[in-house]
């Protein structure tokens, strides 16, 4: 798990308190003017100037110049780790609810073990909750796949839901937040990008505090040097 | 003749009411603002995209906008019957007419945006506050959109062009009686995106009001502006 996530952050978060500028754009606002930037997601270009095409914060990588997003519901990318829950198993695989715009769809194949068409609730079934990968993206839905560290059935202790737009802190650069609560909890973590956080641990004290410490993570947007505030945050919870 | 101009609360011709706009008011929705004109407040919620039902409205090449406008019972000062009513379907489906153009909602086949709007205090000009505030909670929520869409709703006081009225300017009847010229736009452009017209005006007074309308809607985009700047850095 820990190596899928850290990848995950690498490409949402490209490091959060790194050097490059940043700062909040509105729709049709212009970040830059001139002939060499190029746009990338989030923005445009209308005449010399590059719009932005969307809320969020303006970042200038070298000539490239972006939009992330902070707000709005979960949009699933490539890649994205997420956990939902069956709500079908159609003939040739999982319907999973990944709360976004369409729901996911784990076909048989993906599962890291042959599986038996006429026992698929066996393995998984309706209402239960599954770790998945973004497998692909396309008009016709979402494909997952589960064959990965850390990914399949989740049994045992709980989930809960963050905002998406705050799972980038709760990881934190390079899985550092996490780790950290991993390791003064004790607990087993697993944070879907659609928000869902899966807790399991030795005893219902340890869940609840590192639910508590994700909870304090996501209050805190703006804050710099997080990781040494939680620190601090667990001498004294 | 903006000087001379006697208006009820003592405003200047071009005058907007105290503006409030607030991004973030309700904290379910993806997202979410509060637009009020003086006594006229609306509250926009974004949910989505998400998947639409009806299945037969959906439609595979673009995602679907569906606005919702409801002016709440206790919103004026005689109750008014709560509901749906020919009004409020005619002012939800224009105030999606005036937001779809900025949107692109192509990356989201198959699904709907809802924007519910709900005046919670009514003073006149609730529509165009609706469509402020939508607009706010359509950007708030992440959508992709051009612009921002301001909106104001200039009207006459006999043969006199103002801006923003009140009900109590609405109801006058006096001289060439009331008109009421609500316009909606995207920010710092000439495109229009609403124009309608309740009572009479002169064709060539029409532009009189498009520079008035100008004038108000730059005024309204700092506010908005403003608003989704604030709501990052609490």
């Amino acid at each position: 798990m820990k190596n899928t996530l850290e990848e995950q952050e690498a490409i949402i978060d490209g490091g959060e308190e790194s050097s490059k500028k940043r700062r909040v754009v509105i729709p049709g606002e212009v970040i830059v003017s001139g002939e060499d930037y190029l746009p990338s997601e989030g923005a445009r270009r209308q005449g010399e100037n590059i719009v932005a095409n969307r809320f969020g914060l303006a970042e200038e990588a070298g000539r490239v110049i972006k939009v992330i997003a902070i707000t709005g519901a979960f949009v699933p990318r490539r890649n994205n780790v997420v956990i939902g829950r069956v709500t079908n198993i159609t003939f040739n695989g999982w319907v999973v609810d990944i709360d976004s715009a369409s729901s996911g769809f784990l076909p048989i194949d993906e599962s890291p073990r042959f599986i038996n068409k006429s026992d698929m609730d066996q393995f998984l079934a309706i209402g239960e909750v599954v770790a998945a990968k973004v497998w692909s993206v396309n008009t016709r839905g979402i494909d997952l796949t589960i064959k990965g560290k850390g990914l399949g059935k989740l049994e045992g202790g709980f989930i809960f839901r963050v905002s998406p737009n705050r799972v980038p802190r709760v990881i934190g650069r390079e899985g550092s937040m996490i780790n950290l609560i991993k390791e003064k909890t004790g607990c087993n973590i697993t944070v879907g990008q659609n928000g869902w956080v899966w807790i399991k641990g030795n005893n219902i004290d340890s869940e609840i505090r590192a639910r508590k410490a994700i909870e304090f993570v996501t209050e805190k947007v703006a804050v710099e040097g997080l990781t040494d505030k939680m620190e601090a945050w667990f001498q004294e919870n | 003749m903006a000087d001379k101009l006697k208006r009820i609360d003592g405003r200047k011709s071009n005058e907007l009411r105290p503006m409030t706009a607030k991004v973030g008011v309700v904290p379910n929705a993806d997202g979410s603002a509060m637009f009020a004109f003086g006594n006229t407040i609306a509250i926009a919620a974004v949910y989505g995209p998400r998947l639409l039902h009806p299945q037969h409205m959906q439609n595979p090449a673009t995602g679907i906008l569906r606005c919702n406008y409801d002016l709440l019972s206790f919103s004026v000062n005689d109750r008014k019957k709560p509901g749906p009513s020919r009004r409020s379907q005619e002012i939800s489906k224009m105030t999606e007419w005036a937001l779809l153009p900025v949107l692109d909602l192509k990356e989201f086949p198959n699904t709907v945006i809802d924007v519910q709007i709900y005046i919670i205090q009514a003073d006149a000009g609730t529509r165009t506050a609706g469509i402020n505030a939508a607009s706010l909670a359509l950007a708030h929520a992440g959508i992709p959109m051009k612009n921002l869409v301001c909106s104001v709703a200039i009207g006459k006081q006999d043969k006199d062009i103002v801006t923003d009225l009140t009900k109590a300017e609405e109801d006058f009847e006096g001289g060439e009686g009331p008109t009421d010229f609500p316009l909606a736009k995207e920010a710092n452009t000439n495109e229009f995106t609403l124009i309608q017209l309740d009572g009479k005006i002169p064709p060539e007074r029409v532009k009189d009001v498009i520079e008035f309308a100008n004038q108000a809607c730059d005024e309204i985009y700092e506010v908005q502006k403003k608003a989704l700047k604030e709501v990052v850095e609490q």
